[in-house]
């Protein structure tokens, strides 16, 4: 992408957005929306949140006893780093990360389709703001419901790790409860939420403006859908990278 | 009524509509018909409001629409009914949601009054039977119906079709061209079909407007195209094998 082309779609984002942050024309049309995507993108997302966790948690304990292999390094700093890990980049970028997968992409062909079938014109032509319409409610859902999905990520990624950690035999149950009570800083998980609800905005707006720009049939309805996971993810990591420098640097 | 004056539209350098003035009249169905790629879609997508175009002005009942600001517009489009080529009904709502919908979105009436409403445009259309079916489970006639039914449900003063007939069987055509006429004079609306279906502009064309190249280079009505004196108008009328015959027999 050439750098002219970057600042037109820069400037494309800022006035869909502009458009899509009008007062909704009807109120109660709006929140049941609302309430429908926080089912889609929250409650819909939660099984695969979960397995995930589940298991990244239990991968980042057994490594970190990998790592702590030496008799000098007391058996409860593997709980100490797992949760650490969890809090401060798994559960909130990396579940994230994947969210924009699944998230991304169906919000980028389900508004894409919207486009080349006519559907969005046909709001239009009736005087419905389309933007706001189809998009507020799943940025407004996502930034509402990413947190609690997070929350939920960070609690199986610990159970995961202590389970798993502790079937596996790297840690004893005693260790690892000690280790993720120990030295514990809330502002971490003030880091990660925060962290959370700017992920919660970017990834169904990028998603959601490479499909409402989309041009042409159903082959570009798939290759904004691939635009669309892969500029989320770009932006959410470098936002990562902001929030991170500003929050805890 | 609807009063098109003048109106320009191009794409960087491609200039597809030159000065089109043209007068819609109420509860007639009028057609622009031409070739593809002379402009109509870029017209009609003009007077809704969906591209902007370059100078001109679009009078709806006297008003300027090119020139309102948004707020305006939208109350204008609220009588605005239209029908897509591919229909454009929303794929996640059953028939009646579909017709519900600007129902729903612009008016206060209770879930029963929408219901109601909804189901008399339905067996406007006769499809009283689909309301709870959703496009993917409908013919493309039945698409086109619903949308016609969607189309009509607020009681639109202006009725916008792009090219309705297009993708139909030919009985089906006739059965949608019925539909359109029928639905403009008793709801007097100023009805705008695209169209370069010939049947079409025989059977419904009350005011005809020909685009040749981006410019009206004729206007008539369905008794006066068959014997007008238009050399592009005649190769676009008697392109059929059919109705070239039909032409030496008339002129015989």
């Amino acid at each position: 992408m050439n750098p002219l082309s970057l600042f037109r779609h820069i400037g494309a984002y800022w006035l869909l957005m502009r458009q899509v942050f009008r007062k909704p024309e009807k109120w109660s049309i709006f929140w049941r929306r609302f309430f429908e995507e926080v089912n889609a993108i929250g409650i819909g997302s939660l099984g695969i949140v979960a397995i995930i966790s589940i298991f990244m948690g239990a991968v980042i304990t057994i490594q970190s006893a990998f790592g702590f292999e030496s008799p000098w390094i007391p058996l409860y700093a593997v709980g100490v780093a797992a949760r650490d890990s969890i809090i401060l980049e798994f559960s909130p970028t990396i579940v994230s990360l994947i969210l924009a997968g699944k998230v991304g992409s169906s919000i980028a062909s389900e508004i894409g389709n919207m486009r080349v079938t006519e559907q969005i014109d046909a709001l239009e032509v009736m005087g419905v703001n389309s933007a706001g319409f189809l998009i507020l409610p799943k940025i407004l859902a996502s930034v509402a419901i990413f947190p609690f999905v997070v929350t939920i990520s960070m609690f199986l990624g610990h159970l995961g790790g202590f389970a798993l950690g502790v079937a596996a035999g790297v840690v004893t149950p005693y260790e690892f409860v000690y280790g993720i009570q120990y030295d514990f800083r809330p502002y971490n998980v003030f880091y990660a939420l925060t962290k959370t609800l700017f992920f919660g905005f970017i990834i169904p707006s990028v998603s959601a403006y490479h499909g409402y720009y989309t041009k042409g049939g159903s082959l570009e309805v798939g290759q904004s859908s691939t635009k669309a996971v892969v500029y989320s993810i770009i932006v959410l990591l470098l936002f990562n990278f902001i929030l991170t420098q500003l929050l805890l640097a | 009524m609807i009063e098109v004056r003048n109106l320009n539209k191009s794409f960087g350098e491609k200039h597809i509509l030159k000065d089109f003035s043209f007068v819609f009249e109420k509860g007639k169905s009028n057609l622009i018909i031409g070739e593809s790629g002379t402009g109509k879609s870029v017209l009609i997508k003009c007077m809704v409001g969906l591209v902007q175009p370059d100078n001109g002005e679009i009078l709806y009942n006297g008003e300027d629409f090119v020139s309102m600001d948004y707020a305006a517009q939208k109350n204008i489009r609220q009588d605005i009914g239209m029908l897509f080529q591919g229909s454009a009904l929303y794929d996640s709502m059953t028939s009646e949601e579909n017709v519900k919908f600007p129902l729903s979105m612009f008016t206060e009436m209770s879930e029963a009054e929408k219901r109601d409403r909804a189901q008399f445009c339905l067996e406007r259309v006769n499809l009283p039977q689909a309301g709870k079916l959703f496009p993917a489970e409908l013919s493309g006639g039945m698409k086109k119906r619903v949308a016609i039914a969607r189309a009509i449900a607020m009681k639109p003063q202006y009725l916008f079709c792009d090219e309705p007939n297009s993708g139909l069987d030919p009985r089906t055509s006739i059965l949608i061209d019925d539909l359109i006429k029928e639905i403009t004079e008793e709801y007097q609306m100023t009805t705008v079909v695209i169209t370069h279906d010939m049947n079409s502009v025989l059977e419904i064309g009350d005011r005809i407007a020909f685009l040749h190249k981006g410019k009206k280079i004729w206007e008539g009505t369905r008794h006066e195209i068959l014997r007008a004196d238009n050399e592009e108008l005649s190769k676009f009328v008697y392109a059929t094998k059919f109705l070239q015959q039909f032409r030496d027999r008339l002129n015989a």
